[in-house]
């Protein structure tokens, strides 16, 4: 079903509040992953708004929808989603990072609920999503697992393992995503060790592979639901982001994969985000006019 | 339950075979259990569950990393995955998830990780796995436990399915030479379990030095020496009352596993000592800081001092070394 516009609008404003968190959130640590979260941020809203069956007064439902966020350095990012769900109360968010707080960089399963997966060491978790779906059909369930990586990520050996293995399983309702926000901690991805021809990899291990616009919700959204209805392979859907997306100091500049910033940049980190919103939501809107 | 080995079933079967006998039947009553292998199903002896539970065997080919990582997924979807791979692999080639997928989460996942200590001896130094007990006990969360033969095997195995979290057990290669008759002397995780009766020292083992202790038990004991053997199966957690009743009472103890002495038994076993406040004459047989050469088993194990002649001749050593003259404990401290 492609989303409506009321539908889209919703999504928007809600990518755009998980934006400002994030910026609120690490001004509060005084540092974070903000290159990453931002670059992620829409497709995890995606998944919280229109896929994920979840019970936010039962995190641990054994019949939920899991997402294994395997670049575990963006739960800057997730704990906003979490938060809005109400798995941790948004007054968690301003001790994120801080000694004593449940609230990690790299996100503890068993201290955080809604978490699936403690990850953070890159390139593991494709391979806990696959047993978590394989584990599903052992059992006779029918949730669904989504599991995003990072680009960088992908340099991991061990991502390959366990595409592999989806490949020659394909385990049912598993979707893997992939931020592919073209940056890392040292440089472009191309520069630093190249991952093109990125789809070409992933056809090569047995997966459907598409790219979409990691930003467009639209195109997302069709993806994931395409990706869900297909039996005969896995899919992976490559999302073409930017890193730091929507902040102007940040976007697509690889230096801010993790970084501080000081009230300053704060404010106008959320002005440009304002002001990224405003231009989003006019767009559909004279989309709709058309 | 209906697992009822004898001293015959273990000579008919290697202690891997043991293991596989041992969970078919547990997977029978328990619908959860699943096994895993990267590409050692036959190296492990799992084979005869992958054809019993087709539908409950995974392959995951030689990619480990993955295997591990999959079974921590599966074990926090409510399965109960038993992962069968050599000791190498598990500690060193997958140790990133192991630490991180499986022991941070207490993913409830059984690791029987073969080919232990210089089992494999001949397969060469890349096969041995002599730094793994050190390795496994220093991961939070993670019960590490070496069964001295096949029958504590299928006791460890079933203890395992019973426990909640991840539990590291580490078997040998082949056949293990015969510590017990039987499944019923009360096997319990994290209790030694004494085999003979002493006064002059302790001997505390695990795995294949256990029998060779008892060996070596028997052989002092015609010299007039009185040496108590402990089964120290559970290397965590330690049982550090059975290992302070030892020093009480014999004052003198001696460790051997078929592995380095830095941070496996012999390491376990100090720590409690130091930390005690007691103090005993003290030795621990095993690789000293060395890889070992190529060689059979129990060849490997006379080189580096573990077998019988091995410990009695450090037991002989470690009398001479004693740290006093009198045997009052009382003026110790």
């Amino acid at each position: 079903m492609p989303l409506t516009r009321e539908e889209l609008l919703a999504i928007e404003a809600k990518a755009h509040e998980h934006r400002r968190t994030i910026i609120e959130t690490t001004l509060c640590a005084g540092s974070g992953h903000l290159g990453g979260a931002l670059s992620m941020i829409d497709v995890a809203t995606l998944l919280y708004s229109r896929f994920m069956r979840i019970d936010p007064e039962k995190p641990d439902w054994e019949d939920r929808d899991r997402f294994i966020m395997s670049k575990g350095h963006a739960g800057i990012g997730f704990v906003a989603i979490l938060a809005d769900i109400g798995y941790i109360a948004k007054k968690d968010l301003e001790i994120f990072n801080l000694t004593g707080s449940k609230l990690g960089i790299h996100l503890d399963a068993n201290k955080v609920p809604g978490v699936d997966a403690s990850t953070g060491s890159l390139g593991h978790g494709l391979s806990i999503a696959l047993g978590t779906a394989l584990a599903a059909k052992q059992l006779g369930k029918s949730y669904r697992t989504f599991c995003l990586l990072g680009d960088g990520e992908c340099q991991e050996g061990a991502v390959w393992e366990a595409a592999m293995a989806i490949g020659h399983f394909n385990p049912p309702r598993l979707v893997t995503l992939v931020d592919r926000n073209h940056a890392q901690i040292d440089g472009m991805t191309e520069d630093v060790m190249p991952i093109e021809p990125f789809e070409d990899k992933w056809r090569a291990f047995g997966f459907h592979a598409v790219t979409v616009d990691g930003h467009d919700f639209e195109a997302m959204s069709e993806a994931i639901e395409a990706a869900l209805d297909r039996t005969d392979k896995p899919t992976c859907i490559i999302l073409d982001t930017c890193k730091g997306k929507g902040v102007g100091f940040c976007a697509g500049d690889y230096h801010w994969h993790y970084g501080g910033i000081t009230r300053e940049m704060g404010d106008e980190a959320l002005r440009d985000l304002d002001q990224y919103y405003e231009s989003r939501v006019a767009a559909i809107e004279r989309r709709g006019a058309e | 339950m209906g697992i009822s080995f004898t001293s015959i079933n273990q000579t008919r079967l290697s202690t891997g075979e043991v293991y596989c006998e041992t969970l078919c039947e547990l997977a029978e009553e328990n619908p959860r259990i699943v096994a895993l292998t990267a590409d050692l199903g036959k190296s492990s002896k799992i084979g005869d569950f992958m054809k019993r539970f087709p539908d409950r065997f995974y392959q995951f080919g030689i990619a480990e990393q993955n295997m591990y990582g999959a079974a921590a997924g599966m074990a926090k979807a409510g399965l109960i995955p038993f992962t069968s791979s050599f000791a190498i692999f598990t500690s060193c080639r997958a140790l990133d998830q192991v630490h991180t997928d499986i022991c941070y989460q207490k993913a409830n996942v059984k690791m029987i990780s073969s080919h232990a200590g210089t089992s494999f001896g001949q397969a060469g130094t890349t096969h041995h796995s002599t730094e793994d007990i050190a390795i496994m006990r220093s991961l939070a969360n993670l019960v590490v436990i070496v069964p001295a033969d096949g029958m504590e095997t299928a006791n460890v195995v079933r203890a395992a399915v019973g426990y909640e979290g991840p539990v590291y057990i580490r078997i040998n290669r082949g056949f293990d030479q015969l510590v017990y008759k039987d499944l019923d002397y009360g096997y319990e995780i994290g209790k030694a379990v004494q085999l003979a009766e002493g006064t002059d020292v302790t001997i505390i083992a695990c795995g294949s030095a256990v029998f060779q202790s008892i060996q070596a038990a028997s052989e002092l004991s015609a010299d007039g020496i009185s040496a108590r053997v402990l089964d120290m199966h559970t290397i965590k957690p330690i049982d550090k009352e059975a290992i302070l009743k030892a020093c009480h009472d014999t004052r003198r103890i001696i460790t051997v596993e078929d592995h380095t002495i830095i941070g496996g038994l012999g390491g376990a076993v100090a720590e409690v000592l130091a930390e005690s406040g007691m103090s005993c004459a003290f030795r621990r047989l095993g690789l000293q800081d060395c890889f070992s050469p190529i060689g059979y088993h129990e060849d490997l194990m006379a080189i580096h001092g573990i077998d019988t002649n091995g410990i009695v001749k450090a037991v002989h050593d470690l009398l001479q070394l004693d740290f006093e003259d009198d045997d009052d404990w009382a003026d110790e401290v």
